[in-house]
């Protein structure tokens, strides 16, 4: 097969590129230019200096010195503008509308198996490999999208918004891996400099990791009330936009829960500017509604039972399938065995079957079962 | 088998200067010591700088060497503006053209950031070409405050000739001095310094078949310069640095044998250069031909193209997967083509520019090597256009 690998300059990709050349296939790498500066050219290192991320000059260059040695050609592709409308400015308007997205998610639906995908297929490459750990499995109705095998690693939550005909062109070679030392040592056999690369962590374009502030610059505040879960103003806020529901620090509450327990975001209302704060079992839940839907093969019926998982390194529980989306209806609603706590709009649930991806859909809400 | 159609990138060294640098290379020797080795290295550096003041018409006093074309272009504007500012706190503008390379153009922007210096970029025409009358009406409005006027002789993405001698005759009669990147003209065109009137002109070694990190800057006798770099005092003051005998000789050897080989190497290139825009034009008759559509007003080796509906990235990821070596035209970022500011000074809109291609010719060009291009550049074409520009926003 012809291959495109998308190589970020860290060790994962490296590798995944590494096994696709030696199973045989034609392997380019290709780097993406994701971050432009203040003056709308793709960044570089001199004038807007970046110590972190998924995509500065650095990572670039790491990411050349890899298919150097893998003795590939490599290319770096300049998809600034897609990222900054289709992540970027989405996880803006996301957190405006007070909601909490996951932009990684954003990023692998709309840039790398979309704007990548669809660039690579029509420059005649038959597959985009990346070095998610998930695994594409051969089903009875075409590839299926698995869990890792390393469960500790596993990344198939961020490749849950993939349909059936992009999961055909993904080629995950660390799905298979033991574990991410393994990965770690075979980078070193194979002569990559990138071996003992530490994983990056935060979300790539927040330059120091500083959410709450880079969200601050861009979305205007007002100050407005804490309240409690009973409607008590126990303190104030500069702005509800950005905090996030399960949120513990940051509140800077003057007084003490009556019981003296720890408190957390249990709601926030970006209309009435107000954030609820409460106890930590305030924050479970049992019902989870989800828009958008996305199916990455077979749909599921009403009444099945799926595993859910809500947050990228988050448990999977147990949920029934209690209401599946209908004709003209993109939505769903999933009864947990178990509570979750803290589930704040805009997260991406996943749905599993054993460790098949059944799909995910986008939290519209969620609240605990009065029935229970 | 590779067509390289990327000599403006850079061209292989000519064998002759290949032989003058492995000659050099074992031997030792420092040009400044006063013992017999330093003195024969002395003396190889000498000869080779004669060489080079009599290829391109200026006296051996007059050339500083260099460790390439972008320090000369540094030495020249930064050094030119600091001394004609000591001269006269007054002279703070800086004139040069919207389609300079890099190294003058950021220099520039260099001392308009921390020097202080007030930028003028000089606007050119549909071809690339630089609007004297706006330089003259500039000299007019403040001779007395410019600094300097940086024009090059020859576009490297477009490859349009400026009209070096109407801007040194502009600014002549101001007596501002004139400074001209030449590294794509030597060994193109006719370049004499004494002939020219410049102040200060930029060779580079690699684009002339000599090696990479040698170049050169040539200063008018008299015209006072501030170094940019301090140290031993070699080059007279002026550029500080152990000389680096083995690429001297090289670069002395590839500017006598390009110069001297220049007449019928040009023509043979003006020939191969229109066979390949024929060709470009059969095989993808949508294209658009930039710079000076008369052959006298550009380079005889370069075609700069643009396609329509094609990123610049596809097509040559697709030219290279079929063994076709060139370039986009503008500078990188980080591997990454930038938006050419040439093709934004000559009104090219953004989205005809994405699709931009530049083929240069040089010394190892023959006819297979468009043959080549005309072989693979077709599918190339309907392939990019299929991936379209899919970096624009979908919104």
């Amino acid at each position: 097969m012809r291959v495109l690998a998308a190589m970020s300059g860290g060790v994962d990709s490296a590798v995944a590129a590494a096994r696709a050349v030696a199973a045989g296939h034609e392997v380019v790498g290709v780097h993406l230019a994701l971050s432009r500066d203040e003056r709308g050219t793709t960044a570089r290192a001199s004038r807007s200096p970046r110590g972190r991320g998924c995509c500065t000059a650095d990572d670039a260059r790491d990411a050349r010195r890899s298919a150097d040695v893998l003795g590939i050609p490599f290319y770096v592709w300049d998809l600034s503008e897609r990222f900054a409308a289709d992540v970027v400015e989405d996880f803006v308007a996301e957190y405006a509308a007070g909601r909490t997205p996951n932009p990684c998610v954003r990023c692998n639906e709309k840039v790398k198996f979309s704007a990548l995908l669809d660039r690579a297929l029509a420059l005649g490459f038959d597959a985009l490999a990346t070095g998610h750990y998930a695994r594409v499995v051969a089903g009875l109705d075409g590839p299926e999208l698995h869990r890792a095998r390393d469960a500790a690693k596993d990344q198939s939550y961020v490749l849950s918004v993939l349909p059936p005909e992009r999961v055909a062109r993904a080629l995950l070679p660390l799905g298979d891996a033991e574990a991410k030392h393994e990965v770690r040592s075979e980078a070193r056999e194979r002569g990559l400099a990138v071996a003992d690369k530490p994983d990056s962590h935060d979300i790539c374009f927040v330059p120091d990791g500083d959410t709450r502030t880079w969200l601050s610059a861009r979305i205007p505040r007002r100050r407005g009330a804490v309240v409690d879960t009973a409607g008590r103003v126990v303190g104030d806020h500069g702005g509800a936009v950005g905090f996030t529901v399960g949120q513990r620090r940051g509140l800077r509450l003057g007084e003490p829960a009556a019981d003296g327990r720890p408190r957390y975001v249990v709601a926030t209302s970006v209309a009435d500017n107000t954030v609820t704060v409460g106890a930590a079992e305030d924050l479970d839940v049992d019902v989870v509604a989800a828009g958008g839907v996305t199916w990455c093969g077979p749909a599921p019926r009403r009444g099945d039972a799926l595993g859910a998982q809500l947050r990228a390194h988050g448990a999977e529980i147990g949920c029934v399938l209690v209401a599946a989306p209908g004709p003209g209806d993109d939505s769903l609603r999933v009864r947990l065995g178990t509570p979750a706590r803290g589930v704040a709009a805009g997260q991406t649930l996943a749905l599993y079957d054993g460790t098949r991806v059944v799909g995910s859909a986008t939290v519209t809400g969620a609240r605990p079962d009065r029935s229970r | 088998m590779t067509a390289y159609l990327d000599h403006a990138a850079t061209t292989p060294m000519l064998p002759e200067a290949v032989a003058a640098m492995s000659e050099q290379l074992s031997f030792g020797g420092n040009a400044s010591s006063l013992h017999t080795s330093g003195r024969r290295a002395r003396r190889v550096v000498e000869e080779s700088r004669e060489q080079v003041a009599d290829a391109l018409g200026c006296r051996a006093g007059e050339v500083v060497l260099t460790g390439g074309g972008t320090e000369a272009d540094n030495l020249a504007v930064k050094g030119l503006f600091w001394s004609r500012r000591a001269a006269d706190p007054r002279r703070t503008r800086v004139l040069a053209s919207a389609v300079e390379h890099h190294a003058v153009l950021d220099a520039v922007e260099w001392l308009g950031e921390h020097e202080g210096a007030e930028v003028v970029w000089l606007p050119v025409d549909a071809v690339g070409r630089v609007d004297v009358d706006a330089l003259r009406a500039e000299l007019a409005a403040g001779a007395g405050t410019t600094a300097l006027v940086s024009v090059m002789w020859a576009n490297n993405e477009v490859g349009t000739v400026q009209p070096v001698a109407e801007v040194v005759a502009a600014a002549a009669e101001h007596g501002v001095p004139v400074h001209s990147d030449a590294v794509q003209a030597v060994g193109a065109l006719d370049v004499d310094f004494a002939a020219s009137g410049l102040d200060a002109l930029t060779v580079s070694g690699h684009k002339i078949g000599g090696p990479l990190g040698a170049g050169a800057l040539l200063l008018r006798r008299g015209v006072d310069l501030e170094p940019v770099l301090h140290g031993g005092g070699q080059e007279r003051g002026v550029r500080s640095g152990t000389l680096d005998a083995p690429s001297v000789a090289a670069l002395g050897t590839a500017a006598q044998v390009t110069v001297a080989r220049r007449p019928a190497e040009a023509a043979r290139l003006a020939e191969l250069r229109d066979a390949l825009v024929a060709a470009l034009r059969d095989r993808v008759p949508e294209v658009v031909v930039r710079g000076d559509p008369d052959p006298a007003g550009r380079l005889p080796g370069i075609a700069h193209v643009t396609v329509p509906g094609c990123e610049g990235d596809s097509l040559l990821y697709l030219l290279d997967a079929r063994g076709v070596e060139c370039s986009t035209g503008s500078a990188c970022r980080a591997g990454v083509p930038e938006p050419s500011h040439v093709l934004a000074a000559m009104g090219v809109p953004p989205h005809e520019a994405r699709g931009a291609l530049r083929f240069s010719l040089g010394h190892t060009s023959t006819g297979a090597d468009v043959a080549a291009l005309a072989a693979a550049v077709g599918p190339v074409v309907e392939r990019a256009r299929t991936a379209g520009l899919t970096t624009a926003r979908t919104a």
